[in-house]
């Protein structure tokens, strides 16, 4: 590897991590505005024009707060816990592909920090690490309600790791990679021999389980069960003040930012987008499809948003009859129904 | 029983059908219900800088009247504490000396005028009582304090400024 090569990659992850956590700073600003839209009000909009300056306030505001770790807590795990949680939430976009290549004065730029070839599986792996910055804070902080939290976050995530696993089975089954490279670029442009490209229109059922388990995977309503405030005061990030409580909040929508890009990228063609092909220029071509990604995402946040301010939270019997005895059943079916198609489609 | 209304509706519990039961009907048609939200113009009124109006009939912080040429017209009579409900107003009353002709409409007025604000119900009582049109609940409302004794609003406060100044 070149020296400008490494150079090229150490500015992807710096740019990369700096886009994660401005989408993440504008994501908790965009998530009050569109509370407010919901519900007829106008939000925040006193800080700067429309209330733009708003999320710095908040992030000096956390800064700012007293820090207390409760006397009993156990000191170490209570700093791991949100640690680890934001930690694990911002490696995840590490193997998202965001663009096709551009070529700079010779140099081909890979728009993607690594094409490992077993992509999904990290996803997977990431997301199932993400529960232990969860679990750890509420177990440290010695808290009966943080520790429900924990034991509820644990209980529901893995539950819904097992549906989202067995869905991105069938999404293999099509696309017979793991890579999420191969697999965005399987799903080039919107129409060819005579079906949609895009995963979506492949694995419908698919795209539905994998969307209900991203809502359970990343606490947001109707899941958001660890975190409840009426019935836990706040869950697992009870005892948490000053900006390790931030960062609980912070992981969780980079979380959101993340897994709209992984279903953007799986299911809804990631960079690619119709027409593409009449474009010649490759450069062009390659920075609107980062621009067509990102709008995706944007999407995604916005749908996250959208369910959050108009569907009620799951009772806790309600959410494990859901994973275990609806979603669980559906994700296999899905297989069978998605094996006999190729089967068929094959001969 | 009898109905009052026709607008009673029997409900009855049946067991969920499959389209209920599968959850997603219902949440589509609530997304679309917020996306109608969305939409709308916000109810909100920017307090400091937009004000709502108040209606005709709002009753507001006392105002002590003057006539035309600028003179008092209380004479402390006391109707207005009389009729009070919450015994929220008290006065003293003073003759009026020579000279003094041009501050006060007739022989007698309230030296001292007092209301606690904490005790009004604003009810509109004494604007009723008053025989002299002298007392009106016109105002604003009236603003939060810190201490108790800064809620009795004395002649100060509540009669209206000087006609030409």
């Amino acid at each position: 590897m070149e020296l400008a090569d490494i150079i090229i990659k150490f500015a992807l992850v710096v740019i990369i991590f700096a886009i994660s956590l401005l989408i993440a700073l504008y994501s908790t600003y965009a998530e009050r505005k569109v509370a407010a839209f919901f519900q007829d009000r106008l939000g925040p909009n006193r800080a700067g024009p429309w209330g733009i300056l708003q999320p710095f306030a908040d992030g000096g505001k956390m800064f700012l707060k007293e820090e207390i770790i409760p006397a009993t807590a156990s000191k170490f795990l209570f700093i791991a816990g949100p640690s680890l949680s934001i930690f694990t939430a911002c490696i995840g976009s590490a193997v998202i592909p965001w663009g096709k290549q551009l070529v700079i004065a010779g140099h081909t730029v890979d728009l993607q920090v690594t094409d490992i070839n077993v992509g999904v599986l990290y996803i997977l792996g990431v997301v199932s690490l993400g529960v232990y910055g969860v679990m750890i804070g509420g177990w440290a902080s010695n808290n009966k309600y943080s520790l429900l939290g924990a034991i509820r976050a644990a209980s529901q995530n893995i539950s819904y790791e097992i549906s989202m696993g067995l869905a991105i089975i069938a999404l293999l089954l099509v696309t017979g990679t793991l890579s999420l490279r191969q697999i965005a670029e399987q799903q080039h442009g919107f129409w060819a021999n005579g079906w949609f490209t895009w995963n979506f229109f492949k694995q419908p059922l698919g795209f539905l389980l994998f969307i209900v388990c991203a809502f359970a995977e990343t606490n947001r309503t109707p899941f958001d069960l660890p975190e409840c405030e009426t019935e836990l005061i706040g869950g697992y990030h009870t005892e948490y003040s000053s900006m390790k409580l931030g960062f609980y909040l912070f992981s969780e929508y980079i979380n959101m930012f993340v897994s709209g890009a992984v279903m953007a990228t799986l299911y809804f063609g990631g960079y690619n987008f119709p027409f593409m092909d009449m474009i010649h220029s490759p450069n062009l071509v390659a920075i609107l499809g980062v621009v067509a990604l990102f709008a995706k995402i944007f999407f995604f946040i916005f749908f996250f948003m959208w369910v959050r301010w108009t569907i009620p939270r799951f009772r806790y019997d309600q959410l494990m009859d859901l994973g275990w005895k609806a979603l669980i059943p559906l994700a296999i079916a899905n297989i069978v129904i998605t094996g006999i198609v190729i089967t068929f489609l094959n001969r | 029983m009898e109905a009052l209304s026709n607008k009673r509706k029997v409900m009855e519990s049946k067991p969920l059908n499959f389209l209920e039961r599968i959850y997603l009907p219902a949440i589509f048609q609530g997304l679309a219900i917020t996306m109608r939200h969305f939409w709308r113009k916000p109810v909100t009124i920017q307090y400091p800088e937009q004000q709502r109006e108040y209606s005709e009939n709002f009753r507001g912080l006392h105002s002590l009247k003057r006539d035309e040429n600028g003179k008092e017209r209380c004479t402390a009579c006391g109707l207005c504490a009389l009729s009070c409900p919450a015994e929220a107003i008290t006065m003293t009353a003073a003759e009026r000396q020579k000279g003094e002709e041009h501050l006060y409409r007739e022989e007698k007025y309230a030296a001292v005028y007092e209301i606690n604000m904490l005790r009004c119900i604003f009810c509109g009582l004494c604007e009723e009582a008053c025989p002299k049109e002298a007392i009106y609940l016109d105002g604003p409302h009236v603003t939060s304090d810190y201490l108790r004794k800064d809620f009795i609003y004395g002649k100060d406060k509540l009669v209206e400024a000087p006609l030409n100044q």
